[in-house]
């Protein structure tokens, strides 16, 4: 059994999926980010003056490609893994010699390429609006990879559990969407009072989007090597609960 | 020499608690066309769930090939390809794609999988299709696309369940020859069906599970040498007279439609001269239904699961249900 081939053809499933469909996965965030920069970057952006050291819009164009980023990381396991349970093809791996960790990482693999492909796009659209400066290529690069892959293991997790498709909305409309606004892409956290700074500690997202923005402008309310340290903890126990999770045929076997 | 399938004591018990089987024990040689059989409920797709790592079992041992599903799970799976009862590929996904990629899920090198793709098409008529969603193909042709994704990685063992629902007679004869081609070339078949006449003309061996445990395991040559009593419908010319046939049980549906119940003892000659005597002629005739189809009514409708058939006489059976097709 060669497992290089096996995660090979569950990555190219992957990835012929989302662009197969690439009218729902790829055009819709590079429309939403525009509508982003030209509310918040130009029209509300130019009241509100310099951020950390830089104008508005330059100070938030990290943290809406890393929301980007997220976002269609975990939508992407996420749907793509429930759709495979809901008609069954999950089956044609369940029955193959696949190990658990190929299936788990053929998934993850899935929804970093769009992720990643995403985040390029939405970094072509910002362009138009900005001119975009890089302080640390290898951070950028590191966070953008380690953050998609967080939030890939998160979608699969949570389209294991899923029994409906409104199941697989309901952790990105009331947990994702408010931890992302609240995790800095708009704002320093350093304006914040002490007590929701101490708050914001606890939000991953906060050290993700304070890592990348590092990476951009080499600015950050939170230490990099932290940030590194809390993206490696939550990948390191989200890919345990995954495979557990399929080791053990949960919501995949009867 | 190890067995294609052996299956010990296995038992499932599903959430809730309903036993779907009950210390099952089952052998398929290698190279047979077994046929599972069993009313439904009855715990056919349930075993071939746990075979396939689809259901987990609550107790018992299945090996395939020799490979414990226990401590070599991966083994025993690449010995397997499986066609469900019920479509399960990606409806939006070409059919090119689904093959593809199912071969690579067994570790087949991808310029091997299209070839593959490309003999299984071809030999399933669906090469025209190669390109289409698979939303887009009618019910026989989605079914002769799950037996091309089963054989993609050349397993040793298919197992089919119900592979002919809802195929229209003349798909279903190509894909018998099509299945009795390939156990000709050694694949070990395993297949549940209600289409009796299907396993009748294609297995050798059979099982009968029913209520979770298996009611018969034999050779379907010793289950139809069981049937003691074979009933013949005689379409006669027209005539008025009274039909008289000595040692012989018959009935008398109508003018011109007669049945006949033959023991192993009786011959139809017999049967045919008293009627010649009458100077009543025989247009044609029949059996009045499928022969398994008699003793799997026997086995599931009048046995207590657990009791072998074999010391019961199926007779009276044959003849109760006659008499309530009258």
């Amino acid at each position: 059994m060669n497992n290089a081939i096996a995660l090979k053809s569950i990555l190219t499933k992957e990835i012929q999926r989302f662009l197969r469909i690439w009218v729902q996965t790829l055009v819709p965030p590079a429309i939403t980010i525009s509508l982003y920069f030209v509310i918040f970057g130009s029209l509300i952006g130019s009241r509100i003056g310099k951020m950390g050291g830089f104008d508005y819009m330059s100070f938030i164009v990290p943290g809406l490609i890393m929301m980007t980023v997220i976002t269609n990381s975990y939508s992407n396991v996420a749907s793509s893994f429930f759709s495979a349970k809901w008609q069954r093809n999950i089956e044609e791996m369940l029955v193959a010699p696949v190990p658990n960790w190929v299936i788990v990482a053929g998934y993850v693999g899935g929804g970093m390429a769009r992720g990643i492909l995403v985040g390029l796009i939405v970094t072509l659209v910002s362009l138009l609006f900005v001119d975009i400066k890089i302080h640390n290529v290898w951070v950028i690069i590191a966070t953008v990879s380690l953050t998609s892959a967080t939030f890939s293991l998160g979608g699969l997790i949570n389209a294991i559990f899923a029994n409906s498709f409104d199941d697989i909305s309901i952790i990105p409309t009331f947990v994702l969407t408010p931890l992302t606004y609240l995790g800095g892409v708009f704002y320093s956290i350093s304006l914040l009072p002490d007590f929701w700074q101490g708050v914001s500690q606890i939000n991953p997202i906060v050290y993700m989007v304070n890592a990348f923005r590092y990476g951009f402008l080499g600015i950050s309310d939170v230490n990099i090597v932290t940030a590194f340290l809390v993206i490696g903890f939550f990948i390191a126990t989200l890919f345990t609960i995954a495979m557990v999770l399929i080791s053990k045929g949960i919501g995949l076997r009867s | 020499m190890s067995h294609a399938l052996e299956i010990k004591s296995l038992e499932k018990t599903y959430k809730g608690g309903f036993q779907a089987l009950k210390n099952i024990d089952l052998t398929v040689k290698k190279g047979d066309f077994f046929a599972l059989l069993g009313p439904n409920g009855a715990g056919k797709s349930t075993t071939i769930g746990v075979i396939t790592s689809l259901v987990n079992k609550s107790q018992g041992q299945v090996k395939v090939f020799g490979y414990d599903i226990d401590t070599d799970l991966e083994k025993a799976k690449s010995f397997i390809g499986l066609v469900p009862q019920e479509f399960n590929f990606n409806q939006f996904e070409p059919l090119m794609n689904i093959l593809v990629n199912q071969a690579g899920y067994y570790g087949v090198e991808r310029k091997v999988a299209v070839e593959r793709a490309e003999k299984y098409l071809k030999q399933l008529e669906l090469w025209d299709k190669r390109d289409d969603a698979a939303r887009m193909l009618s019910g026989g042709m989605k079914r002769r696309l799950m037996i091309a994704r089963a054989l993609m990685h050349e397993p040793q063992i298919l197992i089919l369940d119900e592979p002919t629902a809802g195929v229209d007679i003349e798909v279903r004869r190509s894909m018998w020859g099509f299945l009795r081609e390939l156990n000709s070339k050694g694949i070990t078949i395993i297949l549940t069906t209600h289409y009796l006449e299907e396993a009748e003309m294609l297995c050798r061996n059979i099982a009968i599970i029913n209520g979770g445990e298996i009611v018969e395991n034999t050779s379907m040559k010793a289950l139809l040498a069981q049937l003691d009593v074979e009933t013949f419908v005689l379409d006669l010319s027209p005539h008025n007279k009274k039909i008289t046939l000595t040692e012989t049980d018959f009935r008398v549906i109508d003018d011109h439609t007669l049945e006949v119940d033959l023991n192993k003892n009786q011959n139809l000659n017999h049967v045919f001269q008293q009627l010649t005597e009458q100077t009543i002629n025989v247009l044609s005739m029949r059996n009045k239904s499928n022969r398994l189809e008699a003793l799997f009514v026997n086995l599931i409708s009048n046995k207590e699961p657990n009791k072998k058939s074999s010391k019961e006489s199926p007779i009276a059976v044959t003849r109760t249900s006659n008499k309530k097709a009258n």
